[in-house]
């Protein structure tokens, strides 16, 4: 546990759960329920069993969090609840510009983090970024010089180090 | 063997050992009422509102510690339901309740008396299922029992579609269950509970602060025997009174807003609580900040999430209270029980200097006098269950509670309305036992339509109403903080008590002196019905000591002194 039990941190909680009906509502309408917050979350099944991985990136204090943790495992369907400092952290984005812009600049930044582009059309180019989300943060600021008309992040995944 | 999803329901009810069940037909669960009728292993109790037939379910339960079961149809049917499994949820009461559902193929189509049962019931059940194939019925009906009486217990809603109870399928009611998310921890950390027994062994002020975890875990007899052997005080929470028996000599009395001096003094002064069962609830803690400065924790508790939730713990031992005392009393063979001799005499002295204790008159009828002469009279032998307000905690305060299991209310929802219907599931468990509800003018008339259903079923039980024609604990607040404006709380509007329970084939009785009042109770006991004792009390009484909310547990506001009081006037 952090030693300051009252400052608001950013936290990655990572909840396997098992791949049933409504599992999912379960789960935010605790978050709802208690006054947790939800920052971003991804689900997708777990290959070759009948789990799901449900990652959640939250925010609060050392008791918020400890609290989170245990009444998620209340929840029948949960089957585990990991909660680590140490965690491998990816996030992908989806970024989509005018064909107008500097392709080239565009590409560079792209694989810069970690990326390229991964369709053209007509009038658009989407770009493809994946990587920590505190990078896909900087490459989201970097890309608006470039005027991006839409940008689709997919929330974090999570992997215990 | 092959039946019917209905079939089913009843078969499952009859091997897990269900004698009675309360409930209320309609649309969508009538093919299951269809199989009621054709089969005699289990009595069906026809509540007058769905409400009540969850409430009766829980005194069911409540007074035996088995699921109670209860059944209800779709949409209002469940909407009604919602208040009883919110009540059984706070207070972790075993309960299954199955609901009809409109058929698999009309369920999004917002069709007639369709609600969505599980999204509302979320949060007030410990888990919930909507059946979407025969085939998992069985199994499904099998957990349900299972989630509601293991671990921290509660209550589970079965949600079945009709065309699922018409349906035909294979049945084999599973033996066990395999739920690979659900292992709750029956046994405690032995280093753990080492730990705790050499804190109690080190600490001068420790104090037992008994909950109703104890009661769940029918644990009753390890804490007796901890604090006999030990010597050490103990305090109960509302919902663990009778835990440690009126007479014991170690017990304080209550805890909370509405605790004696002593046991709020102890909670404030103690050096170690021991929690047994307890979830520190607000009513129970007062101010954080303030609540038990000098102490060190120890926790035991079935339910994880309940250690350090609102308190930090320095010894959380997540496990079946019974279980852990089980290993910790061995461990307190060399306590000297006198280390804790001077600890127990200041407590003395504080309950000496502020006893739990009222004025009483020779003109008027204190509600307290009513408490304490149902004491005298029917003590030891009787259940009682109360409605929420004044009269519930005169009743949990005066009321000499002997046992657990003999006193039976809604602590954590609060919910008015709910002693009369959890006394006819308690006195159809346990017909041997008078059972009498202690509510008030308020209260009764939230479910006042079960009078019917105990006319009907021949369910004496004995609603004793403490009359004092306001919303008495909501008065009580407006005469202290809000200047004495009494809004919406006078209710001397009142109906015709005797005509009322007369109407629905019970007894009344209007009462206005003492001697009334034991001649009421005595013939209500030999009329064998249910009935109506309306005791007019004085108006103005106040429920004391009283914590005011979100203040520190030991700044009580207390009963004026019986001597002062005469010299007063």
């Amino acid at each position: 546990m952090p030693k300051n039990k009252t400052q608001n941190q950013r936290r990655v909680i990572s909840v396997v759960v098992m791949n049933e009906s409504s599992v999912l509502a379960r789960v935010t309408s605790l978050f709802a329920g208690r006054g947790y917050n939800i920052e971003s979350l991804t689900v997708a099944p777990i290959p070759d069993s009948d789990m799901s991985h449900i990652t959640i990136e939250t925010k609060g204090n050392a008791r918020v969090m400890e609290q989170i943790t245990k009444q998620l495992h209340k929840l029948i369907p949960v089957y585990k609840v990991i909660e680590h400092e140490e965690m491998v952290e990816k996030e992908m984005v989806l970024a989509k510009f005018p064909i107008a812009e500097n392709l080239s600049n565009i590409a560079a930044l792209a694989s810069a983090y970690n990326g390229g582009i991964v369709n053209v059309g007509k009038e658009m180019v989407v770009v493809q970024v994946a990587d920590e989300p505190k990078r896909v943060r900087h490459f989201i600021e970097a890309a608006q010089r470039y005027n991006p008309c839409e940008i689709v992040r997919s929330g974090v995944v999570a992997m215990e180090r | 063997m092959q039946m019917s999803g209905a079939q089913m329901v009843c078969e499952a009810i009859i091997a897990e050992g269900v004698k009675t069940v309360f409930g209320y037909p309609g649309g969508a669960i009538m093919h299951v009422y269809d199989e009621i009728y054709k089969q005699k292993s289990f009595e069906h109790i026809l509540t007058r509102h769905e409400q009540a037939a969850v409430h009766a379910a829980d005194g069911y339960a409540r007074a035996t510690g088995e699921v109670g079961v209860a059944m209800v149809t779709s949409g209002p049917g469940f909407t009604n339901a919602v208040t009883g499994l919110a009540t059984a949820y706070m207070d972790s009461i075993p309960l299954v309740v199955i609901s009809g559902q409109v058929p698999l193929s009309l369920i999004g189509t917002d069709g007639f008396q369709e609600i969505d049962a599980v999204g509302i019931s979320r949060p007030c059940t410990k888990h919930n299922f909507l059946v979407r194939s025969i085939e998992e019925l069985p199994r499904i009906l099998k957990e349900a029992f299972y989630l509601a009486r293991s671990g921290r217990p509660g209550p589970i809603l079965v949600d079945i579609p009709k065309d699922i109870t018409v349906e035909t399928g294979t049945f084999k009611y599973p033996d066990r269950v395999h739920i690979p998310t659900y292992k709750p921890t029956y046994k405690g950390n032995n280093r753990q509970i080492e730990k705790a027994a050499e804190a109690i062994k080190k600490a001068k002020k420790p104090l037992l602060y008994v909950g109703g975890g104890v009661v769940l875990s029918d644990a009753y007899k390890e804490v007796r025997a901890l604090a006999e052997k030990t010597q050490i005080p103990a305090v109960e929470t509302l919902m663990a009174r009778g835990v440690m028996g009126a007479k014991n000599p170690l017990l304080l009395g209550m805890v909370g807003m509405h605790g004696n001096y002593a046991s709020n003094m102890a909670m404030s002064e103690t050096d170690l609580i021991i929690a047994l069962g307890a979830r520190f609830d607000d009513r129970v803690t007062g101010k954080l900040s303030e609540f038990a400065k000098y102490a060190d924790i120890i926790h035991v508790d079935i339910d994880p999430a309940n250690i350090a939730k609102l308190v930090d713990v320095d010894y959380p031992i997540v496990g079946d209270v019974k279980r852990v005392l089980e290993k910790l009393l061995p461990m307190m063979d060399d306590v000297n029980p006198d280390r804790y001799r001077a600890w127990r005499e200041i407590l003395k002295r504080y309950d000496e200097l502020h006893p739990q204790s009222y004025v009483d008159s020779d003109t008027e009828i204190k509600p307290q006098w009513v408490i304490e002469r149902l004491g005298e009279l029917v003590g030891e032998e009787a259940i009682i269950t109360s409605d929420v307000g004044q009269h519930q905690m005169w009743a949990a305060q005066h009321y000499p509670f002997d046992r657990p299991r003999q006193w039976i209310n809604s602590g954590g929802l609060g919910t008015m309305g709910f002693g009369f219907p959890a006394a006819i599931g308690a006195k159809r468990a346990r017909p041997d036992k008078t059972v009498i509800n202690i509510t008030g003018d308020g209260s009764i008339l939230m479910n006042v339509q079960e009078l019917v259903t105990a006319a009907e079923y021949d369910t004496p039980v004995i609603n004793v109403i403490l009359n004092n024609r306001f919303l008495g604990m909501v008065r009580q607040w407006q005469t202290f903080f809000y200047e004495k404006r009494y809004s919406e709380t006078d209710l001397s509007f009142q109906p015709d008590w005797k005509g009322l329970v007369e109407a629905c084939g019970g007894i009344g009785y209007n009462v206005t002196t003492k001697a009334e009042f034991d001649e009421a109770l005595k013939d209500a006991i030999e009329k064998n019905k249910v009935c109506f004792i309306n005791v007019a009390v004085s108006r103005f009484e106040n429920v004391l000591p009283m914590v005011p909310a979100g203040g520190a547990l030991f700044n009580m506001m207390l009963p004026p002194k019986i001597e002062n009081d005469k010299e007063e006037r």
